[in-house]
């Protein structure tokens, strides 16, 4: 007979796995991967295609040539941040050889330079996502716009046009009021917005896709409610009151989280495992704090839209509010 | 608060409880409970009878040691336990199978129990009785409540929350009345008002049978409990039952508990109503792999391969792990020459491949272990600072709090050892503690 086993208890395991964890989130991504490919046609499909294979190469390259270390890319995280990275660029033709810088900075940069997965302060994707925004500004807001339906185009730019936020925010600087806005011709309808029938990066789009992503997310347990809810919960009350202080000046709640990387960002980057807290009070405070910095990036900054650099900011936080929040103890 | 499911398991359910037979040389180990071991009190060539004192109490936590059969005493030696460990033991060679008189051994029931609460605690000592639910604490020391501590609560732990075990819910099945009488000998023997016995609900069979039976007592209310482990930790079990929680660094008394496992209280109605000392285990032979299930009536003693030989022939080839106990808590077995001990609960046998753990990966920082840890502790932090040598900051973060449930490992996605850190860093606390002093 073979020689017996001996170990400490436990002797079971949940076979719950990092690799299962990632590649659930990357099934939880398809939703908004097929809205886009309907609005965006093929690019949207390239895009991406190109953005995971190039974050899975580079981190093979690195991991192989540089340190030297057993390959990870088998659990399938190179391909979520990937997948992340190309949902928050325009699904333009110029990003099929840009998304191929944003995967170098996101991979080498924002995750492997501190040793690879679960070491990253910062959240990759918005890491690479960022470093595009800056360094290709006009390519990073040239936004194609959503077909009605499969386009046929390919390789080739549609119209472009703007999103609902930058209309407002090119609105609001040339002094047109918020109401005057939303009535005018390019706004797209409350449902168009929900569908994901408007201009923005190419996964952001779709309201209705990424929330059922979600609810897959949280029926696997794979992210709690907390951040997404404190997340857009905060965003929605505090744009709500400065709707009701002055709904010229400032856009209504309902419009407000449905735009932009609110969604995108609440339910699948700032739940990003490695970079939010993990205590729950933690959490709730993180999603609080990027739900409080969007608006105020949105409303007083320079750019339309805030969710990248809010929940880059709170990841910062992280180590901060691990230290302060701690679960609650046993009889305490 | 935390806790995880893992599969139940259960498959020696309906395994009636047999009787295993008595081998041809038996070891008792003088160490079979928490504390000092016994002082031996026979010497080579003695003859004994079963239920014989060999080994005697004379520290403050110890307790007697009864010989499990007749025959002549071989040698006064060491042997080594179930996990390597030399422990004194007594060597005897069986002969026959002659009982002490004063045991009874008719099976009927005897309802009545004339005796004072002190009276009740010395004959626990007697016969030395331990605490069957693992910790095998010394049955006297914990029905000896301290001065200014008072009990309100009694509480039996019939939650068998461990994946695989059922020798509790066997012997709730096949005993409920002598359990009954048991628990209300303790109840006596504190001065309890009432006794509250915790069973989860994924066992009906015996929440019905000790339902029926103890509304023919007094003061006796079956509490059926949520399927959830570690349900039957005693900490979770007090609070699950009575509302009220056992602060940091306290023991049940502290809040008004007692805590008492059932098959403790089967061998508690044994001693007192039949004068039989501990001497036997009940205990669940099970396993995937293996071709038959079983629960058995087993003599202190046996050892683990005479138990596999009577049930099963041999190990399947493709044993990976014996365990004594559950899969969440118990011990892997490292000896099978090793005799059993006075709450064994089981022989459990896992295939090689579930034996085998996953290779470690890196923290993705996703909080299982914390959501899942019942004290409210945070694994991954003593992980860490356990690698680094910061014993300090994890007996400032509570490490010693930790129960050992083994929920954290269980839920790392990273299949990271997260409880062997934790042991190491209790140990290295307790040392530094001891240091100190």
């Amino acid at each position: 007979m073979n020689l017996l086993n001996i170990s400490g208890s436990p002797h079971v395991h949940s076979d719950e796995s990092t690799k299962r964890i990632m590649w659930r989130v990357n099934l939880a991504l398809v939703p908004a991967l097929i809205v886009a490919t309907l609005f965006f046609g093929v690019n949207a499909l390239l895009v991406s295609l190109i953005s995971v294979v190039s974050c899975v190469l580079f981190q093979w390259l690195i991991e192989k040539f540089i340190l030297k270390v057993p390959s990870t890319i088998g659990d399938g995280s190179a391909i979520v941040t990937g997948l992340l990275l190309a949902f928050n660029v325009p699904a333009s033709s110029s990003m099929l050889w840009i998304v191929i810088i944003g995967a170098l900075v996101a991979i080498a940069i924002g995750k492997m330079s501190f040793g690879g997965l679960g070491r990253n302060p910062f959240n990759p994707a918005l890491v690479g996502r960022v470093f595009l925004l800056i360094s290709f500004p006009v390519q990073m807001t040239t936004w194609p716009k959503a077909a009605s339906w499969f386009p046929t185009r390919f390789l080739t730019d549609a119209d472009s046009g703007a999103t609902p936020l930058g209309l407002i925010k090119e609105g609001v600087k040339s002094g047109q009021s918020i109401k005057d806005i939303m009535a005018s011709a390019d706004m797209p309808s409350l449902c168009d917005i929900f569908l994901g029938h408007i201009g923005g990066s190419m996964g952001e789009i779709s309201a209705l896709a990424i929330l059922i992503g979600a609810i897959y997310l949280l029926c696997r347990k794979i992210i709690s409610w907390h951040i997404p809810v404190s997340f857009i919960g905060t965003a929605f009350i505090f744009s709500g009151i400065l709707w009701l202080i002055s709904p010229d000046k400032f856009l209504d709640p309902v419009t407000t989280i449905l735009t932009g990387g609110i969604m995108l960002g609440a339910c699948f980057m700032a739940t990003d495992m490695v970079t939010s807290p993990m205590a729950r009070s933690g959490q709730l405070i993180f999603g609080f704090g990027c739900g409080l910095l969007t608006v105020i990036i949105r409303n007083w900054g320079a750019y339309p839209e805030g969710v990248s650099f809010a929940i880059l900011i709170m990841n910062s936080v992280t180590p901060l509010l691990n230290r302060w929040c701690k679960p609650r103890r046993f009889a305490c | 608060m935390g806790g995880v499911h893992p599969e139940e398991n259960k498959i020696s359910n309906d395994a009636a409880i047999e009787v295993m037979p008595v081998g041809k040389q038996m070891v008792v180990l003088m160490n079979q409970h928490l504390g000092a071991p016994a002082t031996p009190v026979v010497q080579k060539g003695d003859k004994v009878k079963v239920g014989q004192l060999i080994g005697e109490a004379q520290a403050f936590m110890c307790a007697n040691v009864h010989s499990p059969v007749s025959g002549t005493v071989l040698k006064i030696d060491t042997c080594k336990d179930a996990f390597g460990i030399s422990k004194p033991a007594v060597y005897i060679n069986v002969e026959g199978d002659e009982w002490l008189e004063t045991i009874d051994r008719t099976p009927d029931i005897k309802r009545e129990c004339t005796l004072e609460p002190k009276e009740i605690v010395a004959k626990l000592k007697e016969m030395g009785i331990v605490g069957l639910g693992g910790a095998t604490f010394p049955a006297h020391i914990k029905y000896s409540i301290p001065e200014g501590k008072k009990a309100e609560y009694l509480i039996i732990n019939a939650a068998e929350c461990e994946p695989y075990l059922t020798s509790d819910l066997r012997v709730m099945l096949e005993h409920a009345e002598e359990i009954c009488i048991g628990i209300s000998i303790l109840r006596k023997a504190l001065g309890v008002p009432a006794a509250y016995v915790g069973i989860e609900s994924n066992k009906p069979q015996a929440i019905k049978v000790m339902t029926e039976t103890a509304s023919r007592f007094e003061g006796i209310v079956i509490e059926p409990l949520k399927v959830k482990y570690p349900q039957g930790a005693e900490k979770q079990l007090i609070n699950a039952i009575t509302g009220r929680k056992v602060p940091s660094g306290k023991l049940p008394i502290d809040v008004g508990c007692v805590v008492s496992n059932v098959g403790t209280t089967f061998a508690v109605y044994e001693a007192i109503q039949k004068n039989k000392p501990l001497i036997e285990n009940i205990l669940t032979v099970t396993g995937k792999e293996l071709p038959s299930q079983h629960n058995y009536i087993v003599r202190i003693g046996t050892t683990y391969n005479e138990i596999i030989a009577h049930s099963i022939g041999q190990l399947p080839e493709t044993t990976g792990k014996v365990i004594s106990g559950g899969t969440m808590m118990g011990k892997a077995v490292a000896n099978l020459d090793a005799p059993t001990v006075k709450g064994n609960a089981s022989v459990l046998v896992i295939g090689e491949k579930e034996a085998r753990r996953n290779p470690e990966t890196a923290c993705i920082r996703c909080g299982k272990c914390m959501n899942a840890c019942p004290m409210g502790l945070e694994p991954y932090l003593f992980s860490a600072l356990v690698k680094n040598g910061r014993t300090d900051e994890s007996r400032q973060h509570n490490i010693l709090d930790c129960i050992e449930c083994g929920c954290c490992y269980f839920s790392c996605p990273a299949n990271k050892p997260l409880l062997d850190e934790i042991r190491l860093g209790k140990n290295r606390v307790r040392a530094a503690m001891a240091a100190k002093k």
